[in-house]
């Protein structure tokens, strides 16, 4: 980004994140810690401003008594040489749980065999905000190589002790310290025994420059697949106890229903436990077609209101909106320059408008949870992005303190930004305590596309002023609903006004997969391709002609090299390019499309995709990433959409709502830049955001047609 | 409600339940064999995926009385011991998962497949494989990964192990 779109209040990054109070409660003290786990040495990682705080003697002063309370990560090195790290991140597919091993093992110099990774468990690791915004990598790997690599010092702090020499004599390798001259050399586990150690970092222990890396940066296959292709490993909705019951909630018939009344006799007299409580109607028993039964057998009668459908959705988004209602804060507002004098005095004006749909997430296992209480203390393992931020809610919705909630995430089927509430371990919850037993509650398919939230829709004006040369002067973007990820722009404009506008909308949204940066890159690098093609300039020339960033211009150049872009083509084929700069990671890629010229079918046949996210830190997971976002990307741009009306949603089954399946898969090309110098970042999401554009400018390359909204083609493409 | 006799991954079990019940719902909350995954509950994703008389089903919309005194092979009885089958080995070396939920069901999937077709070309593959659904994305590690099974287990058949 230039130094002149630098002014201004930045635009916060998203503002459907869930808003969580960091609580900072630790409960462990240390003598505990080691009675958990064993003797041995520990070294823990506090936050900043706690590091800060600790400089100034804070946090000294319970030196030997508790931990300090901000810790993000630790680390314990058993006697038995076991190394256990615990964090609150969690495993949804991304495989973190083998990437962050990679980190520990290359800076403890230990196999990778031997480290367990305690994840997401609210008792046993320190808070964590969640797992989302692409921030395990920049974040969590940092500070457990920085754990590890303190763990390593200790270690070998130790030997010198017992050798009598100076620690800068000694090395770490393969699980030992060793004296490269004297020949003598000890396991971790044999300088780990009879060991109480902490300590506490920040120390300034340099890591390991990622040219040198020999575990980190290789493609280390998952750790624990071998659970996964056997079917033993237990996920949340396979997770049992002694005596459980299974869980059904009485759904409304449409959002937004209060109950009128409820007769739930009969459910009773089936043997069920049922609860009427509020608007929470639900039943527990031996089975869940028992359940299934107790439901039914209830009479219900609810209340609504006549909403909007699908078909009015972007009316009614921008609407709203010009009927007086606060166009969004300050945080929401960009400008530099002078933005209508730049129109004024711009060669060719070009004002457009697009749209993007309302999508299901999907996660293939849907919500789940199992909750059991002892006493007044609740246990509940759960699939969430947020298992500190459930324990929030479960603390809230029984009126309990959130140190009587334990949360525990099992590695879970997905996510994609779709779980980051606690819907389903509040209802788990809640039925435990009426029945006195565990009770598990695993939505249905339907239950997941109606209760769970989905991508926000939105409309998106874009009005671009250039001159004759192909110089980008005038930039206004407005974006109602879908969010403000990723809406300024990286291209070097002087004259910008950026708002996004908080309206009101009609259904239940969230956080997604890349959040609204889909949406507004999809906006931004279609008016790119039309206004390259109003100049009658190359796509390409046009973009790197008003692209100054070395790092975006490089993934540009490195695709369009692997596409052969410029390469002749057939009628029927068209040539696309989409990308841009989002969670710290740059993307360009490029989609090759065929339009069938009497079905007028649209097939992604091809898509380059060249990934830079600083020093790689797994190459195959990275490939395997970028693959999945470019699959799951192709949905959203093509057919996905959710429709509704009345507060229903019409198509919330997989018979009725498409996901990408094998036989829409292109042939995917990934080219991974891998730049040592710069600090690894996350990569589940900037992957996605260059598809969908790539995807439309190539449907107008091969058609001459303009699609202006996602998805671009959900019954193929109509002759126009 | 009735007494249901099963064989599952070559053991006899007894289950008391409705014959209506489904068999993915017997498999998961009466025998504990939680490897078989809901996923939509209408056959439409394949996550359920199980062998009957070596064949893939959808376990979530077949009716426990329709299996009674057939061969039912879970994802649990596929490996052999320590060894897996070559499926299963072939998932791990082409890393064809992130999530993994819906691995279970591909693997029985592919099983079925190349027992049918023991060198299916790409194309078959994709046709058989079409009603199993990956939400990560991961179709072209598995398409590879089938393949690599079918070399693999191309020398095992021929001696007439196959499973």
């Amino acid at each position: 980004m230039s130094a002149k779109t630098k002014v201004g209040v930045p635009i916060e990054p998203e503002r459907y994140e869930l808003r969580v109070v960091l609580p900072y409660r630790f409960d462990l003290d240390r003598r505990d810690f080691f009675r958990f786990l064993g003797a041995g040495i520990v070294v823990v990682s506090v936050l900043q401003p706690a590091a800060l705080a600790q400089e100034s003697g804070g946090a000294r002063r319970r030196r030997g008594e508790s931990l300090p309370q901000e810790i993000n990560a630790w680390l314990h090195l058993g006697e038995d040489g076991r190394v256990t790290v615990f964090t609150g991140k969690v495993e949804v597919g991304q495989n973190i749980r083998t990437s962050l091993s990679q980190a520990v093992s290359e800076e403890l110099h230990v196999p990778i065999e031997q480290i367990e990774m305690i994840m997401g468990d609210t008792q046993l690791t320190p808070f964590d905000m969640g797992t989302f915004g692409s921030r395990t990598t920049p974040t969590m790997n940092l500070q457990l190589r920085k754990v590890a690599a303190a763990a390593r010092d200790v270690l070998i702090g130790i030997a010198a002790a017992q050798w009598n020499t100076g620690p800068q004599h000694l090395v770490a390798e393969h699980g030992k310290v060793s004296d490269p001259q004297t020949h003598r050399s000890l396991e971790y586990a044999a300088l780990t025994k009879g060991q109480q150690l902490t300590q506490t970092l920040p120390a300034e222990d340099p890591l390991i420059p990622a040219a040198n890396w020999k575990i980190a940066g290789q493609s280390t296959p998952k750790l624990d697949g071998r659970d996964f292709v056997t079917g033993r490993h237990r996920y949340p909705s396979d997770q049992k106890l002694p005596n459980m019951l299974y869980g059904k909630i009485l759904r409304a018939p449409s959002f937004n229903a209060t109950l009128v009344s409820a007769d739930t006799k009969a459910a009773a007299q089936m043997g069920a436990t049922v609860v009427l409580d509020g608007n929470f109607v639900g039943v527990a028993a031996a089975t869940t077609q028992a359940a299934e039964s107790a439901i039914a057998a209830i009479h219900a009668e609810w209340k609504s209101e006549p909403q909007i459908s699908n078909k009015e959705l972007f009316d009614y988004l921008r609407k709203d909106a010009s009927q007086g209602k606060d166009p969004g804060g300050d945080g929401d507002h960009f400008e530099t320059g002078s933005v209508d004098q730049a129109f004024r005095t711009a060669d060719h004006r070009l004002q457009q408008t697009y749209t993007v749909s309302y999508i299901a997430h999907v996660p293939l296992e849907p919500r789940a949870a199992l909750a059991t209480w002892d006493g007044d203390q609740l246990t509940v393992w759960t699939g969430t992005q947020r298992p500190f931020g459930v324990r929030g809610q479960l603390a809230e919705a029984f009126h309990i303190p959130e140190e009587k909630v334990r949360v525990l995430m099992p590695d879970t089927g997905s996510g994609y930004g779709g779980k980051h509430t606690g819907e389903t371990a509040i209802e788990a919850a809640r039925l435990a305590r009426a029945a006195k037993r565990p009770v598990s509650v695993a939505w249905t398919r339907e239950e997941e596309f109606s209760w769970a939230y989905f991508r926000p829709a939105g409309v998106i004006d874009v009005s671009s002023g250039v001159r004759s040369d192909g110089t980008i002067t005038a930039w206004e973007f407005h974006n109602y609903n879908s969010g403000s990820a990723g809406i300024r722009p990286y291209y070097e404009i002087p004259n910008q006004r950026i708002i996004f506008h908080e309206v009101r909308y009609p259904l239940r949204q969230g956080s997604y997969r890349a959040l609204a940066a889909t949406a507004n890159h999809f906006a931004r690098e279609s008016h790119l391709d039309e206004l390259a093609h109003a100049l009658k300039m190359d796509p390409l020339e046009f973009r790197l002609k008003n692209l100054k960033n070395e790092r975006l211009r490089s993934v540009f150049e490195a695709a369009a090299k692997q596409f052969g872009w410029g390469k002749s083509k057939t009628p029927g084929k068209g040539f696309g390019m989409g990308g841009g700069y989002e969670k710290l990671g740059n993307i360009a890629t490029f989609a090759e499309v065929n339009v069938d010229k009497d079905s007028r079918e649209v097939k992604v046949v091809r898509v380059v995709s060249a990934f830079e996210c600083g020093a790689i830190v797994n190459p195959d997971n990275l490939r395997n990433q970028i693959e999945g976002s470019n699959v799951q990307g192709l949905g959203g741009a093509l057919f996905e959409a959710i429709e509704f009306e009345n507060g229903k949603i019409l198509n919330g089954r997989l018979s009725e709502y498409r996901v990408p399946r094998f036989s829409d898969v292109p042939v995917l090309e990934t080219v991974l830049l891998d730049r040592k110098d710069i600090p690894s970042v996350g990569a589940g999401e900037c992957p996605m955001v260059g598809l969908a554009p790539a995807i439309a400018n190539a449907i107008f390359d091969a058609t001459g047609v303009r699609l202006r909204g996602l998805p671009l083609v959900p019954n193929g493409l109509k002759a126009s | 409600m009735a007494t249901i006799h099963l064989a599952v991954n070559e053991k006899p079990y007894s289950v008391d339940t409705d014959p209506q019940t489904s068999l993915l719902t017997v498999l998961r909350e009466h025998l504990d064999l939680t490897g078989s995954k809901y996923g939509c509950g209408e056959g439409q994703c394949g996550a359920c995926t199980v062998l009957i008389d070596g064949r893939a089903q959808r376990s979530c919309i077949t009716r426990i009385g329709t299996v009674v005194g057939k061969k039912i092979t879970t994802i649990e009885g596929l490996a052999e011991g320590d060894h897996l089958h070559p499926v299963q080995q072939a998932f791990l070396d082409e890393g064809a998962m992130q999530c993994a939920y819906c691995t279970s069901g591909m693997i029985m999937s592919a099983v079925s497949l190349l027992k049918k077709n023991p060198d299916p070309n790409e194309k078959q593959i994709i046709d058989f494989m079409e009603g199993n659904v990956c939400r990560c994305g991961t179709y072209s590690r598995i398409v590879r990964a089938i393949q690599r099974a079918a070399k693999a287990q191309t020398p095992a058949m021929a001696k007439g192990v196959s499973r």
